[in-house]
C-alpha cells in the first residue's frame, strides 16, 4: 500500500474517530433539551448537571480529535485541506462560531448560580450539539457528492452550491445519529430516571434514525459506490438495527457499542466511496482533486507515519484510561449541591 | 481594504487574541502544578487552597485558549489557502504534531485532573496537571517550528515541477536556529506572564482578604519569584534571539532600531526617536553609543546593517536565491514593490515589548521588599501596581508577537513568499464578514471571561477541604 493511501485511511479513521466520540457528547448536548427538563428550574437545573457530568471528563478530549483531523489534512493533504477550508468558507466560519459558544457554554454554564446565566449557556450547548454535526455532516457529503473545482484545484462554487439534498440529508442524518448514540450513552452512564428516559427516548428515536442513515447510505453508494463502500454500509445498517435489539434487552453497552460502529462505518463508507478521490469535481470529472495530487512527497509522509505509529497508540491507550476512570454509572446521589469544579465557593463574601 | 487587507487583519487580531490566552495557559499550569506538589509534600491547607484556586482561574481561561486555537488552525486553509498549498508539505507537519502530541495531553489529563479529586490516587492526581503543563510546552514548541520556518525557512527546497515548498529535513525544520532562540524566549515570557498574575492577585487579596493574609502574601511571593527567574529568561534569551534576527532578518532588526544607515562598528541604540521614522534619517533621538552593536553581534565593535542600504541589497539578493532555485519571481517579489515592514510598528512594538516586561519584573522587585521577612501588609500605591501587573507582560507578549510578524513583512515566508501570493481566493465580501463575525464574537466572550475571572479572584480561594477517596455513592468532588 501506498504511502499516500495510509494517510487516506488515517484521515477516515480520525474523522471517524471524530465523529463518533464527538457525536455523544453532541447527543448529550442536544438532549438537554429533551430529557433534561424538569418542572421547576431547580428540577431542571439538577438533570442537566447530571447528564451533562456524563460528558464532563471527556468532550474536550473528544474535540481534539477535529483538530487533530484538520492537521493532518493539512500535513499530509495540504491541497485537499486548502481547497476544502478556503472553499467550504461560510460553512467553516459557521461551525468555527457553533464549536466556539457550545465549548463556552459547558465550560462555563456552572460557573456562576443564576438561572439567567444557566439558561443562556444552556442554549448555546443545545443549539451548538445540534448545529455541529449538521454542519459536518453536510461539509463531509459535500466531499462524497461533489462540488464545483476549476482546472487549478479550487472551489468556484457558494454557500449555497453546499446545500444540496443529498448534503442536507447527510447533515441531518449525522444529527440523527448522533442523538441516538447520545441517548446510548447517557443511558449507559446513568441510573434511574435519566437512564429510563434515555432508553425510552433511543428506543423511538433510533427506528427514525434507521431510515435517514438507509436512505443515505443508498444514495451515497449509487452515486458513487464500490463493493467496498456497499460492503460497510450493510454493516453500519446492521449495526445501527442491532443497538435497538440491545437496547430493549437492557444492555446499554452493547446498545452505545452499535452506534458506535454505526457511526463509524457510515464515516468509513464515504471515504471508501470516494476513493482514490479526495474532492470529486461536479464542474468536471477531469478537474476532480485525487489522493495522488493532492498528497505532500513522501519524506513529509514517511515522517507523519513514524509519529503516528508512536504516539498514536499511547494517545488511545491514555484516552482509554480516562474513559476506565470514569466508568461509573452516575446517579443525583453522585451531584454536589454545588457545581463549581475545585471545590465549593463560600456563599457569603468577605469584605 | 481587500481580501488580502482583511486576511491580515483577521490573522493579526486571531493571534493576538488567541496568544493572551497561551501564555496564562501555560504560566498558570506550571505554578498550579508546582502549588499542588507543593502541598503533597508539605500538607500546609494553604498550599492546596491555592492551587485550587489558581486551578480555577486557570480553568476560565483555558477553555478560551483552546476555542481561539482552533480559529487559528482553520484559518491556514480558510484565508490563506495558497499558502497552505504551497508549503503544507513542510508547515502541516508540526501542526499535525501539535494536535497529536500536545493537545490531547492537555484536554485529556485536564479532565482527569479537573473529575480526578478523590477518584485518582494523590500522586497519579497531582502527575496529571504537570502532564497537562508538559502538553502546553509542546504545543509551543511544534508551533513555534512552524512559525520559525516563516522567519528562517530550513531543510526545505522548491520543486520546479509540482511548484512548491517540499521538505528535505525535518530535524533542520525542528532544530531552526530561529526556533532555538524563540522558543525558550517565548517559553519564559510565558512564565512571566504566570508569575504576574499570581503576583498581582495575591498583592490584591493581600489588603481584599485580610484574615488569610499569610497565605496571600505566599501567593505573591510565589509570582514574584517566578516572575523574576523568568524575567531573567526572558532577557537572556531576548538578547540571543537579537543576534540571530541581525543574521538572518537584518531589515527586520534595522526595522526594530528605525536604523537607517549602516554603521560599520559601534552602532548605536536608540530608546526615544522623533519626527524621522518614515523619514530616511532621523531628527532627534536619545540614544546608547554601541548599544546596537553589542544586542545585535555581541561585539560593540559589530557591524549593523541600516535600512537604506538593505533596502538597496534586499531585493537583488533574494531574486538571486529565488532563480537560483528555479522558483518563479512573483512569489518573491511584493506587487507594490516595497520591501520594508511597518517601521514605525516595528520600532515602537520592540520597545513597548521590552519596556511592559521589565516593568513587571519592577513589581515584582518592590513586591519581594514589601513581603520581607514575615511582613504581610502592603503600601496603598501598590494596590495599583497589582492591578496592572498581570496586564504589563500579557501586553508585552502582544507586542513581542506584533514585531516578529509584522517585522517579516512583505513576506509570509522569508524570501520565499510573499504575503500577497499567500491569500485565498475568496471575496473580500466573505473574508470581512467572517472578521466581523469573529470581532465580535471575541470581544463579547472577552467580556464574559473578564468579569468571570474578576469575580473568582474577589472571592479568593475557598476554605480548606482536603479530597477523601468517594465512595460510589458519595458525591463526586466535582460534577456540573
Amino acid at each position: 500500500m501506498s504511502l499516500e493511501t495510509l494517510w487516506f485511511i488515517a484521515i477516515a479513521f480520525l474523522w471517524s474517530g471524530y465523529l463518533i466520540l464527538e457525536g455523544f457528547d453532541f447527543g448529550v448536548g442536544m438532549l438537554l433539551a429533551v430529557i433534561g427538563r424538569g418542572e421547576t428550574e431547580a428540577e431542571t437545573n439538577d438533570k442537566r448537571r447530571l447528564m451533562l457530568t456524563t460528558i464532563g471528563p471527556f468532550w474536550d478530549g473528544n474535540e481534539v480529535w477535529l483538530i487533530t483531523a484538520a492537521g493532518a489534512m493539512f500535513a499530509a493533504f495540504p491541497a485537499w485541506y486548502a481547497t476544502m477550508f478556503s472553499g467550504f468558507y461560510l460553512a467553516m466560519l459557521v461551525l468555527l462560531v457553533v464549536l466556539i459558544l457550545r465549548n463556552m457554554g459547558l465550560e462555563y454554564r456552572y460557573k456562576r448560580d443564576s438561572a439567567r446565566w444557566r439558561g443562556s449557556w444552556d442554549a448555546a450547548i443545545i443549539g451548538g450539539s445540534l448545529l455541529a454535526p449538521l454542519l459536518v455532516g453536510i461539509a463531509l457529503t459535500n466531499l462524497v457528492h461533489g462540488v464545483p473545482i476549476n482546472a487549478q484545484g479550487d472551489f468556484t462554487g457558494n454557500f449555497f452550491s453546499l446545500l444540496n439534498p443529498m448534503s442536507i440529508l447527510g447533515g441531518i442524518t449525522f444529527v440523527a445519529m448522533s442523538l441516538t448514540h447520545g441517548a446510548f450513552f447517557l443511558a449507559l452512564k446513568t441510573t434511574g430516571e435519566i437512564r429510563e428516559a434515555a432508553r425510552k427516548f433511543a428506543g423511538r428515536f433510533g427506528a427514525i434514525a434507521w431510515v435517514l442513515l438507509a436512505v443515505l447510505l443508498i444514495w451515497t453508494n449509487v452515486h458513487t459506490g464500490t463493493a467496498w463502500s456497499w460492503a460497510a454500509s450493510v454493516v453500519a445498517l446492521v449495526a445501527l438495527g442491532s443497538s435497538a435489539i440491545a437496547d430493549r434487552a437492557g444492555r446499554d453497552g452493547w446498545a452505545f457499542l452499535g452506534t458506535f460502529f454505526a457511526i463509524g462505518l457510515t464515516a468509513a463508507t464515504y471515504f471508501l466511496a470516494v476513493y482514490p478521490d479526495v474532492m470529486p469535481s461536479t464542474t468536471n470529472p477531469a478537474y476532480s482533486l485525487s489522493v495522488h495530487e493532492a498528497a505532500s512527497t513522501h519524506l513529509t509522509l514517511q515522517i507523519m507515519t513514524g509519529a503516528a505509529v508512536v504516539f498514536l497508540p499511547i494517545t488511545l491507550l491514555y484516552s482509554a484510561w480516562n474513559y476506565w476512570v470514569f466508568r461509573k454509572r452516575l446517579s443525583p446521589a453522585n451531584i454536589e449541591p454545588q457545581g463549581d469544579p475545585l471545590g465549593p465557593v463560600e456563599a457569603q463574601q468577605h469584605a | 481594504m481587500d481580501a488580502l487587507d482583511l486576511a491580515r487583519w483577521q490573522f493579526a487580531i486571531t493571534t493576538v487574541y488567541h496568544f493572551l490566552f497561551v501564555p496564562i495557559t501555560i504560566g498558570l499550569s506550571a505554578i498550579v502544578a508546582g502549588l499542588h506538589t507543593w502541598y503533597l509534600v508539605k500538607r500546609t491547607p494553604e498550599l492546596l487552597r491555592l492551587a485550587k484556586f489558581f486551578g480555577k482561574l486557570f480553568t476560565i481561561n483555558f477553555a478560551l485558549g483552546l476555542v481561539t486555537g482552533i480559529v487559528q488552525e482553520f484559518q491556514f486553509g480558510m484565508n490563506w489557502s495558497a499558502y497552505s498549498k504551497f508549503v503544507g508539505d513542510i508547515f502541516g507537519a508540526p501542526l499535525a504534531f501539535e494536535a497529536l502530541l500536545a493537545f490531547f495531553l492537555e484536554s485529556t489529563f485536564l479532565g482527569l485532573w479537573l473529575f480526578g479529586w478523590g477518584r485518582l490516587p494523590e500522586k497519579i492526581h497531582v502527575a496529571c496537571i504537570w502532564i497537562v503543563h508538559i502538553g502546553t510546552v509542546l504545543s509551543a514548541y511544534f508551533i513555534l517550528a512552524a512559525n520559525s520556518f516563516m522567519q528562517h525557512p530550513v531543510g526545505w527546497r522548491y520543486n520546479p515541477q509540482s511548484g512548491r515548498a517540499e521538505l528535505t529535513d525535518f530535524m533542520a525544520v525542528l532544530t531552526n536556529k530561529v526556533q532555538m532562540v524563540a522558543f525558550p524566549h517565548v517559553l519564559t515570557s510565558a512564565y512571566l506572564v504566570g508569575g504576574a498574575v499570581v503576583l498581582g492577585i495575591g498583592l490584591w487579596l493581600m489588603r481584599k482578604h485580610p484574615h488569610d493574609r499569610g497565605m496571600y502574601r505566599k501567593a505573591a511571593r510565589v509570582g514574584a519569584v517566578v516572575t523574576l527567574i523568568a524575567g531573567a529568561g526572558v532577557a537572556i534569551t531576548g538578547d540571543a534571539q537579537g543576534k540571530v534576527m541581525t543574521e538572518v532578518q537584518p531589515m527586520k532588526m534595522a526595522a526594530a532600531e528605525a536604523l537607517y544607515t549602516t554603521r560599520d562598528s559601534c552602532a548605536e541604540f536608540s530608546i526615544f526617536t522623533i519626527g524621522s521614522l518614515n523619514g530616511e534619517q532621523e531628527r532627534y533621538a536619545i540614544t546608547v553609543p554601541c548599544l546596537l552593536s553589542f544586542l545585535g553581534t555581541g561585539s560593540f565593535q559589530g557591524k549593523v546593517e541600516g535600512i537604506n542600504d538593505l533596502k538597496r541589497e534586499l531585493p537583488a539578493q533574494i531574486t538571486q536565491e529565488a532563480q537560483a532555485r528555479q522558483e518563479p519571481l512573483r512569489y518573491v517579489q511584493p506587487p507594490d514593490a516595497v520591501f520594508t515592514p511597518n517601521i514605525p510598528l516595528a520600532y515602537w512594538s520592540f520597545r513597548l515589548m521590552i519596556g511592559v516586561g521589565m516593568a513587571a519584573c519592577g513589581v515584582a522587585v518592590l513586591a519581594l521588599w514589601f513581603t520581607r521577612k514575615g511582613r504581610d501588609t502592603i503600601p496603598r500605591w501598590m494596590v495599583w501596581a497589582a492591578i496592572a501587573t498581570p496586564f504589563l507582560p500579557l501586553l508585552g507578549n502582544s507586542f513581542g508577537w506584533i514585531f516578529t510578524e509584522t517585522g517579516r513583512q512583505p513576506w509570509l515566508v522569508y524570501g520565499v513568499m510573499t504575503t500577497a501570493t499567500g491569500v485565498s481566493g475568496n471575496s473580500a465580501g466573505a473574508v470581512l464578514t467572517s472578521m466581523v463575525v469573529f470581532t465580535v464574537l471575541y470581544a463579547a466572550l472577552a467580556v464574559v471571561e473578564v468579569k468571570l475571572f474578576l469575580d473568582y479572584t474577589r472571592r479568593g480561594a475557598d476554605s480548606y477541604h482536603p479530597t477523601k477517596q468517594t465512595a460510589e455513592d458519595e458525591p463526586l468532588a466535582f460534577s456540573y
